[in-house]
């Protein structure tokens, strides 16, 4: 028996139900149809309720789901009946405010589209198979938004543009702090 | 001014169509996957691609084996540029691909250097991806480097590798259980998240070693825990060494209690929560050591985060369940709750209430439920139902208030499942609260009246057919009845023909108004409408007022005694054969099937084996009825009367696995036993079980019936008859040899040798006992079959049990003794009760019902005492069943 605390699906998606990015832990949903059927059911009986200042939560077949709305963004985090819901809340904070650190407080779906690879990063950097792997909002962004060179590769490898980049992230970084 | 406003507008527009996704075409985004060819690398580009192909992936797309494989080799490629955004990308693109194992070695080596790396990031990630898709020989490979990661100092390193550990765990234990010294060391560490990684993989690893958990448990209650989920964790791991020692030590202080509760007062909501959860979930909890969790949960309850109050109130109502005063405090709040804006909570808030309030403020709790009902789904609203359903059994004097709520909303909208929910419950009530019936009647006469489901209007017209007569003036239900002749469709009418002839039946005086009506119903337009009320009209009699013969209010009320699906099999049988004879119902088989029994037929019986079809019946009384009928020398053994569940003879995994169904006639038994061969390399023949009933003296041999012959994983049977006197339950223990000829089989051709060997192979004994002469058959209304049979046969005796492990145990050994139908659900013991009340229902041989009341007590010394109540047709039976008891 397992009893670490886990995340059945971390789920993004836009006000029309539809997705943004979406990862499944656990296999209660083996099929893409059966994935979809799952994200629509949760879509309608939540899209109605204000989950705009607070984390809310409610009950789907035996699933606990903990949702925060803003903007065009609706934000779900899934755990078994039995799991913490604190615990859930928790997970879907960490993800929220990273996901704000990493578009820089503009969060909705136009700027979540343009930064998916930050997205997908993100969601990659909070759980790991369902077990919890760094619940701390900065440490989160932090480790996505850290786009520059390998440090052991020369100066001389790079070129102009990289160079370029390598500089706006510093900045980036410099500014996250 | 006026034009850029405009053109502000027009992008907007735009805007809220535009992503940069629009229009992606997965066989564009491969063509434009070549850049990954190229000698100069844009790691910008390439970025690009990669998030376009996740998000294809993302979106539900799927690759063909080519395409993946050939994206795949383009990925690794990538390898070559140093830039660490690009390098994460391959990473997610990687896993998200899941290569197969040859593909794996490509980027093996790639994956390794970058184990080794520097940047902490490239080795936090590489492990991950490796040990995604490793295989368990490469595993061995990189476990060195693994171990090390586990010690590493950067903490994200550390909790990388120690997740992948949890991972492999489930694919390697042998590989990952080498790595615990590692492990022990990291939840040592400073870092709060590799605690909590290394905690949770070192007690996977030593979770069968009960006591290193305990240990481990320990040592953690008295050093620091630095991380809140590590916290929660070290909550469940102690939850469970109490739950597990429980059952050595009886009394005094529980142990770890006090950290338990000392986790209340921790910082974290998530630990206070986990912490409050764990001690109402402790088995026999006391109130003492319920109410500090309370009065923080209590304070949930009244906190601005929806997620508190859910898992607040959601904890409260499971303690309401077993601890319905330990949460009257909290009434005021949960009171404030009814109107929270999630409905969820709204509805727990119900539901507690309801279980937790006292007869006073039902009326208040009532009024506050009605305003809320009209805001929820139905499915919230179910569950209102049956809470309000269990509190008027709770408090039978409120059933006035509580009868007039549930005709309330049975008249307002709602769905099929919410109003059976409520014709449900007020079924139940007036079953069981006489005063409620006559009301309860006329609530549902009224919803019949304008009721658009056919399906409750029947069961309504069924259950008032029943119920009315018996009532103080039936004819003002007649005029709601004929009602639904008039305005309702065909099934709907018929159903209601046979009401109005129940009532004709019963209710003398009524006789001649029924008549009439019945009379006009066979002008119906509909045949079933027309054809019963014909029967009921020759059936009644001749319409004087008369008293109606027994055998026809047996026909009208008597239960139909065999199980539908045996029904529909006869009469399938028996039209297949056209034959001169009238259908007997006596031939139907009145065994309730069960499916799993078919299943669990021929255990050991790999998946694998396609060829059997005759080994999986459909349900097995039939399948065994028609076995046995098909064996001439057992034709003459007359009707079955009862099939055992099958008996293991033989352990698990064994080279022949065996097992025996008892069937039990009036003056025979035949033992079945199920053998299948697990060797591929033999034949066996002329099997036969030499059987020696010499502790089973009533018992002698009358045939056997061998199995020709029993090929690898074919299941065969072969048969054994004793004769015993007839209609007595006969007891004795059987002890069992196989014996076979076997036969040496060329594994590649398939053929057997000409040559066999004789040989035997020891089984297992087994009993026939009590249990195998009486039937399991329910009985849908204990109550009235009780009283209908009488206190003539009753036999009343107590006994002492001893002492048992707990009420529960005592229970279902008496239940398993007899062999008898629990009915009502009364087999579940509630936890913590100190008495039980068991309702069993059975056919013992010679086809006499018995009804079985048992009532349990039980003392401090957990010493069970035993009231046994027996009921049947004949007395000697009654004296049997207590027999039974007495001798087990």
């Amino acid at each position: 028996m397992d009893l670490c605390p886990s995340v059945k699906n971390i789920l993004l998606l836009d006000s029309e139900g539809k997705r943004i990015a979406v990862k499944y832990y656990s296999d209660d949903w083996p099929t893409n149809s059966a994935k979809e059927a799952f994200e629509k059911a949760v879509f309608t009986k939540t899209q109605k309720t204000n989950a705009r200042t607070e984390v809310e939560i409610a009950m789907f077949e035996s699933n606990i789901v903990v949702y925060k709305f803003v903007q065009d963004l609706h934000f779900y985090v899934t755990g078994g009946e039995d799991e913490n819901e604190v615990f859930l809340a928790t997970v879907l904070q960490g993800f929220f405010d990273a996901v704000d650190i990493l578009l820089r407080g503009n969060v909705d779906k136009k700027e979540a589209l343009e930064n998916l690879d930050l997205i997908l990063l993100c969601i990659d950097g909070i759980v790991d198979g369902g077990i919890v792997l760094e619940g701390d909002a900065n440490s989160i962004a932090s480790k996505v938004a850290s786009h520059s060179i390998d440090s052991g590769a020369p100066f001389s490898e790079q070129t102009i543009s990289q160079a370029l980049a390598t500089a706006r992230e510093h900045l980036t970084r410099s500014l996250l702090k | 001014m006026a034009q850029p406003l405009v053109k502000k507008d027009d992008d907007r527009d735009e805007e809220a169509d535009y992503s940069p996704f629009l229009g992606i075409e997965k066989g564009a985004v491969l063509q434009e996957a070549r850049v990954f060819h190229d000698p100069q690398l844009d790691a910008r580009r390439c970025s690009q691609v990669i998030t376009k192909l996740l998000y294809l992936l993302n979106q539900g797309e799927t690759l063909t084996k080519i395409e993946a494989t050939e994206v795949f080799f383009a990925v690794t490629k990538l390898f070559q540029s140093k830039d660490i955004g690009l390098r994460r990308m391959v990473y997610l693109m990687i896993k998200e691909l899941s290569p197969s194992a040859d593909e794996v070695i490509i980027v093996t080596s790639s994956l390794m250097k970058d184990m080794n790396s520097r940047t902490d990031l490239f080795r936090a990630n590489a492990i991950r991806v490796l040990c995604r898709i490793t295989d368990g020989t490469l595993l061995a490979q990189i476990e060195r480097y693994l171990k090390q990661a586990i010690v590493d100092k950067n903490p994200v390193v550390a909790s990388a590798a120690l997740v992948s550990g949890i991972h492999l765990l489930q694919t390697n234990p042998e590989i990952v259980k080498r790595w615990s010294n590692e492990v022990q060391e990291a939840v040592q560490s400073r870092a709060a998240l590799v605690q909590f990684h290394a905690l949770a993989l070192l007690h996977q690893i030593r979770q069968n070693d009960r006591l290193a958990v305990n240990k481990l448990v320990a040592s953690l209650t008295k050093g620091t825990v630095r991380s809140p989920l590590a916290q929660c964790l070290l909550i469940r791991y102690i939850s469970q060494v109490i739950k597990e020692s429980s059952f050595n030590s009886q009394a005094g202080e529980r142990p770890f209690y006090d950290y338990l509760e000392g986790c209340l007062r921790h910082k974290a909501e998530v630990v206070i929560f986990e912490a409050a959860r764990a001690i109402t979930e402790l088995s026999n909890v006391t109130t003492r050591e319920l109410t500090p969790a309370i009065t923080v949960l209590q304070l949930f309850l009244s906190s601005s985060k929806p997620v508190l109050r859910f898992a607040a109130l959601r904890t409260l109502n499971k303690v309401a369940m077993t601890h319905p005063m330990a949460v009257t405090n909290c009434n005021i709040d949960m009171e404030s709750l009814i109107s929270d804006q999630n409905r969820s909570i709204a509805t727990l808030a119900i539901t507690t209430l309801l279980k937790t309030g006292n007869e006073s403020s039902v009326d208040r709790l009532m009024k506050q439920i009605t305003n809320f009902m009209s805001d929820i789904a139905d499915e919230f609203k179910i569950v209102v139902v049956e809470a309000i359903r269990s509190l008027c059994l709770k408090f039978p004097l409120k059933y006035r208030s509580l009868m007039n709520f549930l005709s309330n909303i049975l008249r307002e909208e709602g769905g099929f499942e919410y109003k059976k929910a409520i014709v449900d419950s007020i079924v139940i009530l007036i079953r069981d609260i006489p005063d409620a019936k006559e009301s309860g009647l006329l609530h549902l006469c009224e919803f019949i009246e304008d009721c658009e489901f056919t399906y409750l209007s029947t069961q309504i017209l069924h259950f008032l057919g029943n119920e009315g007569p018996k009532t103080s003036d039936p004819s003002k239900y007649i005029r709601y009845i004929y009602n639904r002749v008039i305005l309702e469709n065909a099934t709907v009418r018929a159903s209601a023909v046979s009401t109005l002839a129940k009532f004709g039946a019963m209710v003398d005086s009524l006789k001649p108004r029924i008549f009439v009506l019945l009379r006009r119903c066979v002008f119906d337009n509909d045949d079933e409408v027309r054809d019963r009320a014909t029967l009921y009209l020759n059936t009644l009699g001749d319409g004087s007022v008369a008293e109606t013969e027994k055998d026809v209010k047996e026909f009208l009320f008597g239960s139909l005694d065999i199980p539908l699906t045996n029904m529909e099999t006869s009469l399938k049988n028996y039209i297949q054969d056209p034959t001169e004879e009238p259908f007997d119902i006596n031939s139907v088989p009145k065994e309730v099937k069960s499916q799993s029994l078919a299943e669990k037929k021929a255990p050991g019986k790999k998946p694998a084996a396609s060829s059997t079809p005759a080994a999986a019946p459909t349900s097995a009384a039939d399948a065994y009825e028609r076995l046995l009928s098909s064996i001439p020398e057992f034709a003459s053994f007359g009707k079955l009367f009862k099939s055992s569940i099958p008996v293991e003879l033989t352990e698990a995994e064994t080279e022949y696995s065996v097992n025996v169904v008892k069937h039990i006639y009036d003056s025979h038994v035949v033992f079945q036993y199920n053998c299948t061969n697990t060797i591929p390399e033999q034949l066996l023949e002329n099997v036969t079980v030499i059987v020696d009933a010499s502790d089973a003296e009533e018992f002698s041999e009358v045939g056997t019936k061998p199995l020709r012959s029993l090929p690898y994983d074919t299941p065969g049977q072969t048969f054994v008859a004793f004769e015993k006197p007839e209609g007595v339950p006969a007891v004795g223990k059987f002890s069992n040899v196989l014996r076979f000829t076997v036969k040496e089989v060329d594994p590649t051709t398939g053929e057997a040798e000409d040559d066999g060997v004789e040989d035997e192979y020891q089984l297992e004994d087994f009993e026939v006992v009590a249990a195998d002469y009486i039937l399991k058959v329910g009985v849908s209304n204990f109550k009235n079959a009780w009283e209908s049979l009488g206190p003539d046969g009753e036999r009343i005796d107590e006994y002492g049990l001893g002492p048992r492990e707990s009420l529960a145990e005592a229970v279902s050994t008496v239940i398993n003794l007899l062999g008898m139908q629990p009915c009502e659900g009364t087999e579940v013991v509630p936890s913590n009760s100190r008495s039980h009340t068991c309702l069993l229902s059975g056919i013992y041989i010679g086809n006499v019902k018995v009804l079985v009341r048992l009532s349990f007590g039980i003392d401090g010394a957990k010493e069970v005492a035993m009231k046994l109540a027996v009921r049947s047709e004949n007395e000697n039976v009654s004296e049997a069943i207590h027999e039974i008891v007495a001798s087990g």
